[in-house]
């Protein structure tokens, strides 16, 4: 059935079209409410979105390493071992034990969607005079590139590491003067040295990633290391970044390895996300609450105008139901239509945000995603506030004695 | 002028007035009936007032009745009990026979939007709806959306107060005279029973009061509908086939309006 034949909305929006300027003050309310808070969520999530991709960028969410050493005292208890010191001992570079079986157990986990050996550790890149140290990892290249999203940071060359080739960041690229194709000498401090052709250079957009990281297959950095056979840890990747955590603490439960989600090695990172995201949601709570009081004083308003209309319905045989649907439509509508012209403002701001906020270098500050399930949540979230912004005049509307009513 | 306690008048209902006749063999049952109804406000307060007093009152169908009485004497709270839009205190009200005493409110107010037309002092037409969609609109809150014939019978009634070219008016575009007529129109929407009708004329010019009565009189000859018109103008009162006196919430005179019913 049309609804717009129905009882209610007749008198819903004729009610509405009667006090047209009230109406459209509150509707313009509720859009600047509803922009408001589409625009900021908006914005949080592309900066965090940003944030977490760029990080993610050249670093796993999990890592699952050898568990440290610790240097136990020898003797316990007794006279003598009440003064000694025991120090911490210096960490050696070491292999996760049967990392092939912590492997396979981790990538059946739920959740996550997957796993890599890496074998990674410091060595010294050479060209000619120039020297500077880096941090070798060994990949392979079969998994690797399922948890970091190397092919799609190149920038010149390839990345398919063969035994004798080697891929840099743009930044060492620059200070060694290299090119690819080029040749360059890796040095470890086990005192192996390998020569390595240049197959690839890759920009993650970080300075210091794009200066220290370089990637060679996995056997080579084995036998750069040291490490035969080994890998010194397990890259995992997760559905879910923002889960990271709880799975490694289950990963954690289950062996006594080291496991490091990204949350915690950037947890200034993530209490600051913390607090923007708490701020953001008190000033959409309270925007909400705003909204609501302005939709609700609007129709207390209306039920005292119409009281007499509503009194003269009543004695027409109009239920009490219907008289609170007609209130509540009134209070979904404004909710509603404030909402979609919220979204269509936020959607022009969002715009306009794309095009003014850009860096030094003209290029976008950070992407902002224009979402469409976040208007179709704010719309959804505002009608619902419309209607329960409405229920209490509503009901007072539904509740008014029509005898009373119709004598004023 | 009638004397208000004439005692050679016939008792109620004994005699049935013009407009009634040929439909009392097809409907034996009353269209109103009240037993000892009282009405009290405050009760339970130091202040409670009891303003109607054991009212005893019988309309049958197609009666054209009218109800005086001074300020203050409960005409108003009588009509709001007929009406259904109040509830007495004690005694019973039937309506076609069905005691209302024991319904719940939700029963009620259908009964009320199918059994009572309201026509009110100062018409109560709803502003922003044209004089068409205030006649429907006692229909399209019973059946609960529009449909055609609904808008059909609407223009049949708006054509039978006169009112056909001014249909898609709003309603507070029209005159005062028409806003009335389109009361009548929407008061008879439902086809109801019962027409009450709270001085219906009381904010006309004599003319326009006149008109209105008039049509309220046609509308009763040619389909039945029982009349109980509350009014304070001794002409209109005297116009109509029964005369209820109210005074000080008690029924003191209620005959038969011998001019009328001789002259029908």
């Amino acid at each position: 059935m049309n609804p717009f034949a129905r009882f209610e909305t007749i008198v819903a929006f004729r009610f509405m079209r009667e006090g047209l300027t009230q109406t459209l003050l509150i509707v313009f309310g509720v859009a600047l409410g509803a922009g408001v808070i589409i625009f900021m969520s908006a914005l949080l999530a592309g900066l965090q979105a940003n944030i977490v991709r760029r990080t993610l960028n050249f670093q796993a969410p999990i890592e699952i390493l050898a568990p440290d050493q610790i240097a136990r005292q020898l003797r316990d208890g007794g006279p003598a071992s009440v003064a000694a010191q025991i120090q911490p001992r210096s960490q050696q570079l070491r292999s996760v034990d049967q990392w092939q079986k912590v492997l396979g157990d981790v990538a059946e986990m739920p959740g996550v969607t997957a796993v890599t050996p890496v074998v990674a550790g410091p060595g010294f890149a050479r060209r000619g005079e120039a020297t500077k140290s880096v941090s070798i990892t060994g990949i392979d290249i079969a998994s690797f590139f399922d948890v970091i999203a190397l092919p799609e940071k190149i920038v010149a060359g390839r990345d398919d590491v063969g035994p004798l080739d080697i891929i840099i960041g743009i930044e060492l690229a620059k200070d060694l003067g290299m090119a690819v194709g080029d040749k360059l000498s890796l040095t470890t401090a086990a005192g192996v040295a390998s020569t390595l052709t240049v197959i690839g250079i890759f920009d993650f957009g970080n300075k210091g990633a794009n200066e220290r990281n370089v990637y060679v297959a996995l056997r080579t950095a084995q036998n750069l290391l040291d490490l035969p056979g080994g890998a010194t840890s397990i890259e995992v990747k997760v559905h879910d970044p923002f889960a990271a955590e709880k799975i490694a603490q289950i990963i954690r439960g289950g062996t006594d390895l080291e496991v490091d989600s990204w949350i915690r090695t950037n947890a200034q990172f993530f209490s600051a996300m913390s607090a923007q995201i708490l701020a953001n949601t008190l000033i959409r709570v309270f925007v909400g609450l705003t909204v609501a009081l302005g939709i609700a004083s609007v129709l207390v308003v209306s039920v005292v105008q119409k009281s007499k209309e509503i009194g003269i319905l009543r004695a027409m045989g109009t239920e009490r139901a219907q008289v609170l649907r007609v209130f509540l439509i009134q209070g979904a509508f404004m909710g509603l239509t404030g909402a979609l012209a919220g979204a269509l403002l936020a959607w022009g701001f969002l715009l306009l945000w794309r095009g003014v906020a850009r860096s030094a270098d003209g290029t976008p500050l950070f992407v902002v995603v224009i979402e469409p399930s976040l208007f179709a949540i704010a719309c959804v979230g505002a009608t619902i506030v419309g209607i329960l912004s409405a229920a209490i005049p509503a009901r007072r509307a539904a509740r008014l004695d029509p005898a009373v009513a119709i004598r004023g | 002028m009638h004397n208000a306690h004439d005692s050679s008048l016939p008792p109620v209902g004994t005699q049935a007035p013009r407009g009634a006749v040929r439909r009392e063999a097809a409907s034996p049952v009353a269209t109103l009936r009240l037993e000892g109804v009282t009405k009290s406000y405050g009760v339970g307060t130091p202040v409670a007032v009891e303003v109607l007093h054991g009212i005893d009152l019988t309309l049958q169908h197609g009666e054209f009745a009218a109800l005086i009485g001074p300020s203050g004497s409960g005409k108003s709270t009588l009509l709001n009990l007929i009406g259904l839009l109040d509830k007495p205190n004690a005694g019973r009200l039937f309506l076609a026979g069905e005691e209302t005493g024991a319904l719940d409110e939700s029963t009620l107010t259908k009964l009320r939007g199918r059994a009572i037309g309201f026509i009110f002092q100062y018409h109560h037409l709803l502003p922003a709806f044209t004089a068409l969609e205030n006649v429907m609109m006692p229909m399209l809150a019973a059946r609960g959306a529009v449909d055609g014939a609904m808008r059909e019978r609407a223009a049949d009634l708006l054509a039978r107060v006169g009112l056909t070219r001014w249909r898609e008016h709003k309603a507070s575009d029209i005159s005062g005279g028409q806003q009335q007529r389109v009361a009548i129109a929407r008061a008879l929407a439902m086809d109801p029973l019962l027409v009450l009708a709270d001085e219906p004329s009381g904010n006309l010019d004599t003319e326009n009061a006149d008109a209105v009565f008039d049509l309220m009189r046609d509308v009763n000859a040619a389909s039945g509908t029982t009349f109980l018109i509350v009014t304070h103008d001794p002409r209109l009162a005297h116009r109509c086939d029964r005369i209820v006196e109210l005074v000080d919430g008690r029924i003191v005179s209620d005959r038969p309006n011998v001019d009328v019913v001789r002259r029908g």
